[in-house]
């Protein structure tokens, strides 16, 4: 990797993700436009605010799958992915360079969605508010990783958008949102094991219950930011130089 | 920049290729002066692309030689000096011409300045703060260009860069690249529009995976027996298929 083109990646992405206001818009306004949703769908705060925390792990991770696998198929469809290749770009440099431009996004959306939450929708926790955006945001990371991986495995855009449901569904029920991990299935709770979800979930639930969650959250934000380092590797694998 | 004056930029010995399980380029043998604008021309599917991708490596070969500026085109050093344009625009259409070519000048190693003079040299200056969507298909294909320029690389390789392009246009990008060999950079384009053979120092005729021949464009006319280069593309082509 080279620091210049690094940077360079980086600071071009951003000026793409800059020029396309729905994109940003997507990132930043859905995800609270969603939550103030879901808080008159409830209309009962008590009921609400341990839904809006699992909230909180799930909608910024969907968000920027979506939204990076479909960008970064553009940039492998476009014909500038070999370009880039044949200059003296590092694929590390691609993959990090969308790592970091979209994490700069996923704490745009965090701040904002955070603060929606517990100022604008009452949503309290036990622990402090810094954590939750801290779990928040790795987790939105997690979403970016997976989703410039998922993008390997699609030709169109089409595809990479099939793979929403079939990536985000099963994390989706198995987090712990619609039904507790401890009463599923012996295997259903492995496989929730596996799924990088369950962790966003479990670091914002240890904020929402402990007066100091310290280890919890640390301990599930090192699983997430495992998580996102493998599928970063992965992806970076998935974009071999010569291709037959 | 060292020349190493009598070392071809280029040199191909026995090169197979295959794409999707099929071979496509069936044992390759050329060299390639360095400082020369060359042609490579064939009938669309011939393999022209498949060639320019192994050139600047990001084509597995099968088997056979194959070197580029003295190199392995695997070598992470020819990726220094090379500049290439893929037959469809790619650049971010997002993004202006400026971001663009400063981006890939900054992937050079090469400065702001140096990527607006590539603007310029394709004429671009007034329209670089523009989105290349929001360009003409031959102002966008500029653009492309542009961004192989910055740094000026000591192998430019393009793929059909006139196509769908006007006269005019044409014309232009001609007189720059002509200008570039002058600068001693090498030129490989690519191009299915047979006229534009005269144009080059030598042509690469290619056919279905081979190369039938490569000549100066008064040997072609003159081994065809006419003085319509588009005539005597297509008498060599039919020769090369009775073989
Ligand atoms: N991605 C691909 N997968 C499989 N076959 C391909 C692919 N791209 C090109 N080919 C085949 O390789 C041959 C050469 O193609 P190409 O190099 O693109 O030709 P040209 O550039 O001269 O039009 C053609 O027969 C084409 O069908
Ligand atoms: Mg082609």
């Amino acid at each position: 990797m080279s620091p210049r083109i690094y940077l360079a990646t980086t600071g071009r992405i951003l000026a793409q993700l800059r020029a396309d206001h729905r994109t940003v818009a997507l990132i930043v306004a859905v995800p609270a436009l969603l939550l103030t949703l879901l808080y008159f769908v409830f209309n009962d705060e008590q009921r609400f605010s341990p839904i809006a925390l699992i909230m909180l792990g799930i909608l910024p991770m969907l968000v920027m799958f979506l939204v990076t696998s479909v960008a970064m198929l553009r940039e492998r469809t476009s014909g500038t992915l070999e370009r880039l290749l044949t200059t003296p770009l590092h694929r590390a440099d691609l993959v990090v360079g969308y790592a970091t431009a979209f994490a700069v996004a996923a704490l745009v959306q965090g701040l904002v969605l955070v603060s929606v939450a517990h100022w604008g929708l009452g949503v309290e926790t036990a622990g402090p508010l810094p954590w939750v955006l801290l779990v928040a945001v790795v987790g939105s990371v997690v979403g970016v990783a997976t989703g410039l991986l998922a993008s390997a495995f699609a030709r169109t855009e089409f595809q990479a958008v099939q793979f929403m449901p079939l990536f985000i569904g099963p994390q989706i029920f198995l987090c712990g949102l619609l039904a507790p991990r401890e009463s599923m299935p012996e295997l259903l709770q492995r496989v929730s094991d596996v799924l990088p979800m369950t962790y966003a979930v479990k670091g914002l639930q240890a904020v929402g219950s402990q007066g100091d969650p310290t280890g919890d959250v640390l301990r599930n934000v090192a699983i997430l930011a495992l998580f996102a380092v493998g599928a970063l590797a992965l992806a970076a694998l998935s974009m071999p130089r010569q291709t037959r | 920049m060292s020349e190493r004056t009598g070392e071809p930029a280029i040199r191909a010995k026995g090169v197979r290729v295959s794409r999707g399980g099929r071979e496509v380029l069936h044992g390759l043998d050329l060299e390639v002066a360095a400082g020369s604008v060359i042609g490579l021309m064939g009938p669309s599917g011939c393999g022209k692309t498949t060639l320019m991708r192994s050139i600047v490596g990001v084509q597995r070969i099968d088997s056979g030689e194959l070197t580029v500026l003295g190199r392995s085109p695997s070598d992470p050093a020819v990726r220094h000096e090379i500049g290439y344009v893929t037959q469809a625009v790619s650049v971010y259409g997002d993004l202006s011409v400026r971001a663009n070519a400063a981006y890939f000048a900054a992937l050079q190693g090469s400065s702001r300045a140096d990527a607006d003079e590539a603007i310029a040299t394709v004429g671009l200056a007034d329209l670089a703060d523009r989105p290349v969507d929001r360009l003409s298909g031959g102002q966008a294909s500029r653009a492309s260009l542009a961004c192989a320029l910055v740094g000026l690389p000591r192998l430019l390789v393009l793929d059909e860069p006139t196509v769908g392009l006007d006269p005019v246009t044409r014309e232009d990008i001609w007189t720059h690249l002509r200008s570039l060999a002058e600068q001693g950079v090498t030129l490989l384009v690519s191009s299915h529009v047979m006229d534009e053979a005269a144009r080059c120092d030598s042509v690469l005729l290619m056919r279905e995976g081979d190369l039938l021949a490569h000549l100066t464009p008064a040997e072609l006319l003159e081994r065809a027996g006419t003085t319509n280069a588009e005539d005597a593309f297509l008498t060599l082509i039919r020769e090369g298929g009775e073989r």
